[in-house]
């Protein structure tokens, strides 16, 4: 990370606002490390595909939005779920299969939604949630409402028609809405280079005449900088912008493991990206600029393992839906 | 030019006990339009969207003047992007509106199978009812003049397929009219495939909003011999199928079952427990189709009431050819279903 706030030319972000982002962070790293922990037991019986290592991303996005406003998300999800405002016990609780869960025992990890604080739900398809998120970004539009839509979508999903035809849509009609491509360079286990063309997903915007950014994915004011710019265009009604988040994800594609060891990516690569771990700059900036000191943030952790527990708890102790539950909700 | 047209003859109004009170005659295509006009009038979350639906032609008159009428925030052209713009409608209905997604041809809804299926018919039941997709995909079935491979196709039955849709094909301009209105107001995705053929025929159609529910069949011939039951335009087959074996003393009961998802199998097992024979005609392919299901169901219901073996009318097993006489060759028509019935009949 940069020295300071006004390296990033954010000398107005308050204090709170930094903690707070530091906070979130820290919690979607815990959140998936009580589940790289439990996972074994197979109490949690559904795939997994975990955010560990690009934090920074779904936090810096979701610091710049108010809670009326849209996200999308996918497959990796659960950061984004935690970033949005969503509460640990009804996360927990979906990926153990519950009741209580946010989806009702009926999505797991892959299905997670919480309308409540705008997340309008999370598509196992690549790319398949673009378009959804372009559409609520219409209504909107449509309705003259003051909200944004934040789609999530990562780099396989950039490879899709579903972006192309969402972008070009959503730049047509100047959309409220903001497309962070978080490009952690692996789709499962093919490398970018061997999919991509140019390797550049944000000079794409150019060619719909609208603005693509590409930030240090693990730099997390880097973000926040960039999605306060580009939520403020969708504000304005000037329509979208492509940021590039550019990332590492440091365990496998699915499941609770790191992935070195079956050859498709190397121990050597995964080591440097973890020396470039966005929670421990994001302390390091804090204590550098005093923002926080090394004691509160202590404090902040143990709470983090306090909500954690509770929410464990909640989870297991909650019932499984019956199996009556099979088929409510079929239809509306 | 023809192509723009329907080629049928106009028809006469069906028996349908639904053809009560005075008589205000309306083209199947401007029942349409009517219904559309109205929802958008009344709803402020209703809007469509679709390619040309803004255009001079206005989807075969189906949404002609309606973007003069409500202006372009209510109906909007698109871009040719045939899965995003499903996703979109999706993401719009998501979001509380109930957006009517218009396709100029069915052929062209394969583009949008991903979000269709993975995603306007699983996102009620994915996230435990949580959020729901209240939106209409409009799609036309052609036919005739050369149409083709890839501008004729129903293809109801991969809708029908999925839990989570909801499928309908209206024969009738009251049922037009009637089943937009519901699909519309459903807070489903409701698949509402038309027929080319039907756009000019005429019929009752009352003035002012209302519905007719998805899922309900109609009787729209009574009759004891026989049980013809019939979607979408194979219904003006088996009326005038019918009406010939009529003259030669067969009495053949017409059903239109206008919904294919929810399939009201129950009012053609009665039926069938009346007359003991079972015809299923229908303007599509004879493999995984609604005549499998149907009879399938009425013989789980009543095996014993078949005093013959049921019948298929379908498309024969190759795709659309265009030439005037495989097309000829292609499509069955009343002459089929009157012999059909004669082979059930033993006459």
């Amino acid at each position: 990370m940069r020295n300071d706030l006004s390296s990033y030319g954010l000398t107005t972000m308050t204090k709170p606002l930094l903690v707070r982002i530091y906070v979130t962070m820290l919690r979607i790293r815990m959140f998936e490390e009580k589940i790289v922990e439990l996972y074994p037991t197979q109490e949690m019986k559904c795939p997994v595909h975990l955010c560990i290592g690009q934090e920074a991303i779904a936090t810096g996005v979701c610091a710049t939005l108010e809670k009326k406003d849209y996200v999308f998300s996918n497959h990796r999800g659960h950061g984004h779920l935690l970033a949005k405002g969503c509460l640990m016990g009804p996360l927990f609780a979906e990926i153990y299969g519950k009741a209580t869960g946010c989806s009702r025992g009926k999505g797991g990890s892959m299905h997670l939604i919480d309308i409540d604080n705008g997340i309008m739900g999370t598509s196992a398809i690549v790319g398949g949630g673009i378009p959804l998120g372009v559409g609520s970004a219409l209504a909107s539009q449509l309705r003259n409402e003051d909200r944004v839509t934040v789609i999530f979508f990562g780099d396989g999903a950039f490879e899709e028609g579903a972006f192309y035809e969402s972008f070009n849509f959503a730049a047509l009609k100047s959309l409220p809405v903001v497309f962070v491509c978080e490009n952690n360079f692996y789709a499962t286990n093919s490398p970018q280079n061997a999919r991509q063309a140019a390797c550049r997903i944000s000079d794409t915007a150019s060619a719909f005449g609208s603005r693509g950014v590409c930030v240090d994915g693990n730099d997390v004011l880097e973000v926040y900088k960039a999605a306060a710019d580009a939520v403020l265009h969708a504000r304005k009604g000037l329509g979208p912008t492509l940021i590039e988040a550019r990332t590492y994800r440091w365990k496998g594609h699915v499941g609770h493991e790191p992935d070195y060891a079956n050859g498709d990516r190397t121990k050597e690569e995964l080591d440097d990206w973890i020396k470039r771990c966005p929670i421990d700059a994001m302390s390091g900036f804090m204590l550098k600029n005093n923002i926080a000191s090394a004691d509160e943030m202590v404090r902040v952790k143990n709470a983090i393992d306090a909500e954690i527990e509770a929410a464990v708890g909640f989870a297991r102790r909650s019932p499984l839906p019956a199996p009556t539950e099979l088929l409510t909700d079929v239809y509306a | 030019m023809p192509w723009t047209k329907s080629i049928s003859k106009p028809d006469a109004p069906k028996k349908t006990a639904s053809n009560t009170g005075i008589e205000r005659r309306l083209k199947y295509s401007e029942a349409i339009l009517e219904a559309t006009a109205e929802l958008l009038a009344s709803d402020p979350n209703v809007f469509v969207i679709g390619e040309g639906v803004d255009d001079s032609g206005g989807v075969f008159g189906t949404t002609r003047g309606l973007a003069e009428r409500f202006g372009p925030k209510r109906v909007l052209d698109t871009p040719l992007a045939e899965n995003a713009m499903t996703g979109i409608a999706i993401g719009a209905a998501i979001a509380g509106m109930r957006p009517i997604l218009v396709h100029m041809r069915m052929d062209f809804t394969p583009l949008s199978m991903d979000q269709i299926i993975n995603h306007a018919a699983k996102w009620h039941y994915m996230f435990g009812g949580r959020a729901k997709v209240p939106l209409t995909i409009r799609g036309i079935i052609g036919r005739g003049w050369g149409s083709g491979a890839q501008h004729s196709q129903s293809l109801h039955p991969l809708f029908a397929h999925i839990p989570g849709l909801k499928v309908v094909m209206p024969a009738t301009p009251y049922d037009a009219k009637g089943l937009l209105r519901s699909a519309v107001l459903d807070d489903n995705p409701v698949i509402f495939i038309e027929h080319r053929r039907l756009f000019d025929i005429a019929g009752h159609v009352p003035e002012g909003p209302y519905t007719v529910e998805i899922g309900k069949a109609a009787v729209s011939r009574y009759g004891t011999d026989v049980t013809i039951a019939a979607l979408s335009q194979m219904n003006i087959e088996a009326l005038a199928a019918a009406e010939t074996l009529e003259n030669d003393g067969i009495s053949c009961e017409v059903i239109d079952l206008r919904s294919v998802k929810p399939l009201d199998s129950a009012l053609v097992t009665s039926s069938v427990r009346k007359t003991g024979r079972l015809i299923v005609a229908e303007p599509g392919w004879r493999d995984f189709a609604v005549g499998a299901e149907l009879i399938t169901r009425v013989a789980e219901e009543a095996i014993d009431a078949f005093r013959a073996a049921p019948m298929r009318i379908t498309l024969p097993e190759c795709p659309t050819p265009a030439g005037p006489s495989l097309e000829e060759a292609f499509y069955p028509g009343s002459i089929d279903i009157t012999a059909a019935v004669k082979r059930l009949l033993n006459k």
